[in-house]
This record gives C-alpha cells, sequence and structure tokens, in this order.
C-alpha cells in the first residue's frame, strides 16, 4: 500500500470514527446508540489492521480481528440484551440539550487538538497527526458518561472512552504489548458484563433504568 | 446449608495465610539479595512489593478470619444464602489474587489490568445485599472506578509512547526497572501529560479527589470484611502503583511535578473528608471518610518524597491496614447488633457489649493517632517531612494538620456517642434501636461473642500496637522499600 493511500484510508476511518462519536451525543433511541458504538467498533479495528499493514507488522491484524469480533460484535450483543430485557428504547431528557451537547462536542475536539500538541511533536507522522481524534473521543465519551441518565447510555459512554483510549494506542504506538491488550480486553469485556448484570438489578430494585433515580447515598 | 459449612468458611484462610507465608519469606530474603524476579521477568518483587504483600497478607488474614462470623449472622438475619456465601467465598478470593498480582507485576500494563480487576471482582461484593442502596453504591463504584482507571490507562499508553520514542524496545517498553533506568530519556512533555493521568486515574482507586465519589458509597454498603479489604489494603495498592510511577516522573521531570499534584489532591481530599465528617451521621460512612483521611496523609507523606517520609508513608499504610479493618470488621458486628448504621441510634455499645464496643473505641482510637498504635509514629513522621521538607510543602502541611484536627474532633465526638451513654433497654433510653436478640428484650445483660469474632479484632489490635512499638523485626525491609520510592 503506498504512503498517500494509507494516510487518505487512515484519515477517512478516524474521521468516521469521530463522526460516529459525535452521533452518539445527537441520537436519542438508546438502539442508535448501540449501532453507532458498533460502527465505531468496525472502524477501530480498520484503524488497527491499517497500522499493521503499513508497517508491516501482521500480528496486529489478528489483533484487529479481536477488536472486530469484541467491539463490533460481543459489547453491541451484550448491549442489546440489556434493551430487550429491559424494554426501555429511549433516553430520557439528557441533562443537556442536544444543540448544547453537539457545541460541547466541537469545544472538547478543539481542545483535543491543543492539548496532545506534544504528543504529535514528539514523532510527527500520519499516525501520530489523528492522535487528537482519539483524545477526542476520549473526552467525548467522558462528555456522555456525566451527562447521560440512562444506565446503558452510561455504559456506551464508557465504552467510547474506551475505544478513544485504544485508537489512542493503535495511533501512536501500533498497540501495547499483546499480554497487555488482551488484559484489557479481558476487563473490558468483563466491565461490560459487571454493568449488564448491574443493569438489570436497577431494573428489577428501582423499576426502570434512569440514574437519576439512584439517590439513596448521599451525606 | 447445601455447600456451606463451617468449615468450608475457615478453609477461605488458606490463600491468605499463603500470601502472608510468601510474604515473609520475600520480607527475609529481599532486603539482602535484591529483588525475585520469575515468570521471564514478568513477575517481580523488590522490598516494595515485599511491604504491600506483607499488609495484604496480614490485612486478609483478619478480614477472612471474620468472614464465617459475619457470614453466619447475615443468613441468620436472613440477608444472604448458602449461594450467597458461596460467591462471597469466590469473589473475595478472587479479589485477594488481583491485588497480589498488582503488586508482583513488574509490568506496568499488567499492574494496570490487575488493578481494573479488583474493580471488577468487587463490583458484585459492593452490590452483595441486593437492596436499593448497595445496587446503587454498586453502580456508581463501578463506573468512576473503571472510568477513572481508563484516564490511568491513557497515561500508561503516553508514558509507553515516550518509552518507544526513547529506544527501548517493544517487549521492555513497560518494564518498571527498565523505565526508572531510562527515565531521563523521556520526552519531559509526553511524559508529564502521562504522569498526570496516571496519578488522576489511579488516584480514583486510590479515594483521592476529583474522582473519589465512589469510595464513601461503596465502603459503606459493601460486607463488613469486603469493606475492610477495600478500606485497608485496595487504596493502599492503586497508592504503591502512583509511588512507583512517581519514582519515573522524579527522574525525568524533577521532583516538583509529582510533588505539587500529590500535595494538591492531598489537600483537597483532606479538606473534603475533614467536612463531611463534622456533619457524618452514619458510622460506616465515618470510616470511608476517615480512609480518605489516612489516604490524603500517604500521599502528603509522599509528597515530601524524601526518604524518612517514604518508611513513614509505608509504615503508615500498614498501620492504617490493620487498624481500619479491626474498625470495620467490628463495625459489621454492630449493625448485626443494633439493625441501624446511624449514629445517633446507637447508644451505650460499652455496656450492651463491651468486648465488641473495646475493639471498635481502641482501633478509632488507633485511627486518631494515639500511641502505642503505629499510627501515631508515623504520622508524627509525615508531618515533620512535610514541615521540614520542600518549600510550599510546609503550607499544605500546616494546612493538613488543622484539617485532621478537626476531622479528629469529629470522630471522637461520634464515636463517644456510640459507645457512652446507657445501654438499650434501661430505664430513660428512648432513642436506642429494637435491641437484638442477642440483647434479649429490655434486659441489660451484656452480649457475649464468641472467639470468631473478638479473636481477629485482637489480633489486628494487637499487631496494630506491636507495630507501633516497635518495627525492629521489619526494619531492614521497610528501610530498603523506602530506599526504592524516597529521594536521598
Amino acid at each position: 500500500m503506498s504512503t498517500g493511500t494509507y494516510t487518505q484510508l487512515l484519515d477517512l476511518a478516524c474521521g468516521v470514527f469521530l463522526l460516529a462519536a459525535v452521533l452518539v451525543l445527537w441520537r436519542r433511541e438508546l438502539t442508535a446508540l448501540v449501532r453507532l458504538f458498533a460502527v465505531q467498533g468496525v472502524v477501530l479495528a480498520a484503524i488497527a489492521a491499517l497500522s499493521g499493514i503499513h508497517e508491516h507488522r501482521f500480528e496486529l491484524l489478528a489483533v484487529a480481528v479481536g477488536i472486530l469480533v469484541l467491539r463490533a460484535g460481543v459489547l453491541p450483543y451484550l448491549m442489546r440484551r440489556v434493551l430487550a430485557a429491559s424494554g426501555e428504547t429511549r433516553e430520557t431528557e439528557p441533562l443537556v440539550n442536544v444543540a448544547a451537547s453537539l457545541l460541547t462536542a466541537a469545544a472538547l475536539t478543539l481542545l483535543a487538538y491543543a492539548a496532545s500538541r506534544p504528543l504529535v511533536e514528539l514523532a510527527p507522522s500520519p499516525a501520530t497527526r489523528a492522535l487528537p481524534v482519539g483524545l477526542a473521543v476520549v473526552l467525548i465519551g467522558f462528555f456522555t458518561l456525566v451527562t447521560r441518565r440512562r444506565a446503558l447510555a452510561q455504559a456506551v459512554g464508557f465504552l467510547l472512552l474506551d475505544n478513544g483510549i485504544t485508537a489512542m494506542a493503535f495511533l501512536a504506538t501500533s498497540g501495547v504489548p499483546l499480554i497487555v491488550e488482551l488484559g484489557v480486553s479481558f476487563d473490558v469485556l468483563l466491565a461490560v458484563l459487571v454493568l449488564q448484570i448491574l443493569t438489570t438489578r436497577i431494573h428489577a430494585t428501582f423499576g426502570g433504568t434512569d440514574i437519576d433515580d439512584l439517590r439513596e447515598l448521599h451525606d | 446449608m447445601l455447600g456451606w459449612r463451617p468449615a468450608t468458611a475457615w478453609a477461605g484462610l488458606v490463600s491468605p495465610a499463603t500470601i502472608l507465608g510468601c510474604a515473609i519469606v520475600l520480607a527475609v530474603r529481599v532486603p539482602g539479595h535484591g529483588p525475585v524476579t520469575g515468570y521471564g521477568g514478568l513477575a517481580r518483587a523488590d522490598a516494595l512489593s515485599a511491604w504491600i504483600l506483607l499488609v495484604i497478607g496480614a490485612v486478609a488474614v483478619l478480614a477472612c478470619a471474620a468472614g464465617p462470623a459475619y457470614l453466619a449472622a447475615e443468613n441468620a438475619a436472613g440477608h444472604t444464602d448458602a449461594r450467597g456465601a458461596r460467591r462471597y467465598g469466590i469473589l473475595v478470593h478472587a479479589f485477594l489474587a488481583a491485588m497480589a498480582v498488582a503488586v508482583l507485576v513488574a509490568n506496568l500494563g499488567v499492574l494496570w489490568v490487575a488493578i481494573e480487576a479488583t474493580t471488577i471482582v468487587t463490583a458484585f461484593l459492593v452490590g452483595h445485599r441486593r437492596t436499593r442502596a448497595s445496587v446503587e453504591a454498586a453502580w456508581k463504584y463501578v463506573v468512576i472506578c473503571s472510568a477513572g482507571i481508563a484516564l490511568a490507562f491513557l497515561g500508561t499508553i503516553l508514558i509507553y509512547y515516550a518509552a518507544r520514542q526513547a529506544g527501548i524496545a517493544e517487549a521492555s517498553a513497560l518494564d518498571w526497572p527498565v523505565l526508572v533506568a531510562r527515565a531521563h530519556e523521556l520526552d519531559p512533555a509526553v511524559t508529564r501529560m502521562g504522569i498526570a493521568l496516571v496519578i488522576l486515574g489511579f488516584g480514583a482507586k486510590a479515594g483521592l479527589v476529583p474522582l473519589h465519589a465512589w469510595l464513601p458509597d461503596a465502603h459503606s454498603q459493601a460486607p463488613a470484611p469486603v469493606s475492610a479489604l477495600m478500606s485497608g489494603v485496595l487504596l493502599a495498592v492503586s497508592f504503591t502503583a502512583i509511588l512507583r510511577y512517581k519514582v519515573i516522573a522524579d527522574v525525568a521531570l524533577g521532583p516538583g511535578f509529582a510533588r505539587t499534584l500529590l500535595a494538591g489532591a492531598a489537600v483537597l481530599t483532606l479538606a473534603l473528608a475533614a467536612a463531611l465528617l463534622l456533619g457524618q451521621r452514619d458510622y460506616k460512612r465515618m470510616l470511608a471518610y476517615s480512609s480518605m483521611e489516612h489516604m490524603s496523609l500517604i500521599a502528603l507523606g509522599a509528597a515530601a518524597g524524601s526518604r524518612l517520609a517514604a518508611s513513614a508513608v509505608l509504615l503508615h499504610i500498614a498501620g492504617h491496614g490493620l487498624a481500619k479493618s479491626v474498625a470495620f470488621c467490628s463495625s459489621g458486628h454492630i449493625l448485626h447488633l443494633r439493625h441501624t448504621t446511624r449514629i445517633g441510634r446507637v447508644r451505650g455499645l460499652l455496656g450492651q457489649a463491651p468486648v465488641l464496643a473495646a475493639a471498635f473505641g481502641l482501633a478509632v482510637l488507633a485511627l486518631l493517632g494515639f500511641p502505642p498504635f503505629s499510627l501515631f509514629a508515623s504520622e508524627l513522621a509525615i508531618a515533620r517531612a512535610g514541615l521540614t521538607g520542600p518549600a510550599g510543602l510546609g503550607w499544605a502541611t500546616a494546612a493538613a494538620l488543622v484539617l485532621v484536627l478537626a476531622a479528629f474532633a469529629a470522630m471522637t465526638a461520634r464515636t463517644a456517642h456510640m459507645l457512652l451513654g446507657p445501654a438499650p433497654g434501661r430505664d430513660g433510653d428512648t432513642t436506642a434501636a429494637v435491641p437484638a436478640e442477642g440483647g434479649g428484650g429490655g434486659v441489660a445483660v451484656p452480649v457475649r461473642f464468641g472467639a470468631a469474632v473478638w479473636a481477629p479484632l485482637a489480633v489486628g489490635l494487637l499487631a496494630c500496637a506491636a507495630l507501633g512499638v516497635s518495627d525492629v523485626p521489619l526494619s531492614s525491609l521497610l528501610s530498603t522499600a523506602a530506599a526504592i520510592t524516597g529521594g536521598p
């Protein structure tokens, strides 16, 4: 693959990656959030595969397949099961309305570009120039986590955060060592399982998954 | 109780005892012979790991010894059943294993994986009772800790990036000894971002601001022995990760950067903990905020960074682990006795259950820093190191001392309210809760406990006091471990 094609494909993938995160802030249907997250998983796998092909490190292709299975297959499947069990399809009114959320996403992206300048300057390359996109997705994930009220939307926020970090790992260093990658994927899978079970329990004990109902504990 | 017999419960002591045994072997060997490595360099035990492993072993023995009595009482009250007890046993041991892995790995990526694993296994322990409050606590715990610690992973990746750009091979670029040896080659700007994220992320797990909000909820809702483990050692294990990164940061960025972050987090955490202790009405939450208070003292000591401060920090971790586990385990028995965690509804404990009340009272005295308990010596040493330390830290320490005094007053008043006063059932006592089965309706006979209840509490208090009187058997390990994290 020529460097030009590689750069274009990488930029395309990163663009879709960021767009999926921004769309999460726009859509209110919980099923749409899950679908967007799956799309982001596919793009993340593409980023991993691209950096593997570019650097002629073909073990990264195996990692990319693993990411595809986990983030575009297993995790969306688990979340759809929660949705089917709870019967809730729409996010209640978020703490911040959609227009303000989208504006915040733009501000966070600018912030990400400003904050990641030292990262790009250390080793400028097509991949590291895309690092701000990863950081922007991390920040948008955090924002989703703190402004959404449904348990599932919070879980999607956490997973966006995690996708952003994984993307940064691939863009900066072509991924972390395999043992760490395996451990992280396993932890994320378990964390989502735990969140799934807890969502079911919240639904059983509170009669809904609105996090605003969780107000038993305070000082 | 199918599949759950007292013998099974006591078998749960085997693995903590093994951890303690391994820690003692390491503690004897490491100071003289240097770090032990294994599994192709993946596992590595230096004096710091040995010290923390000793604390894990000691607190785990106490908490697991307190487990059977706690579970029996929960079972009798109908809060759990044989299945719940079995799941409790499995999760507690997975929790211990994750913590042991976290202190025994050389690879900082695997360290992160192990600490995140502790979040996952303890989530169901926090939500063990399945009440509204405990499900809420478990949700907050998983979301805040996972998101917080994800930031630590981002920090780890940035350090890895800096290390790879400095020419360190892929296989060893997350190896802690390699990173320490070559820390001066790391790019300062990227390392600065990485260290800030790591302190923020692991700080979330260690109960430091700004991501501390899970701590009082999780510690107050978890079963008492699990609260003891979470407060006594999990906070310390996460803080050890910060200590390891601080060694890298001190070489790569100079000591000022990590010191400023840690001292700032320490003073803010302490201010928050003291403020919430002043108005506290729940005794388990009181103990949780006291954990935050002690973690901020530990962070302050780490910020001071001298050899003296480093050994005070390690001694404080051990003393706090022992005292807090006794306090939490006895709070579990108080909960079973009085069926409430409200301080206002617990009165006259000393008259009703003298042994339990004495254990709780002595543990709180230890946490307040009274001699002969070891927290007296370590708090004094941390204060001295802070006041005589680098410029700027003196003010932080002075502010911290004022806040510690406020916390001291609040905890003394609350504990005195619980222990003193007429025992429930006597005339004129209208505030007391309904007496427990053991207390008997209206009869003021002191409740007696079996050895399964008081022995772990007594052993914990004795160990904490012994550590305060003399640390001679451990002094060479302590000084070797302090040399790893402390400066000259």
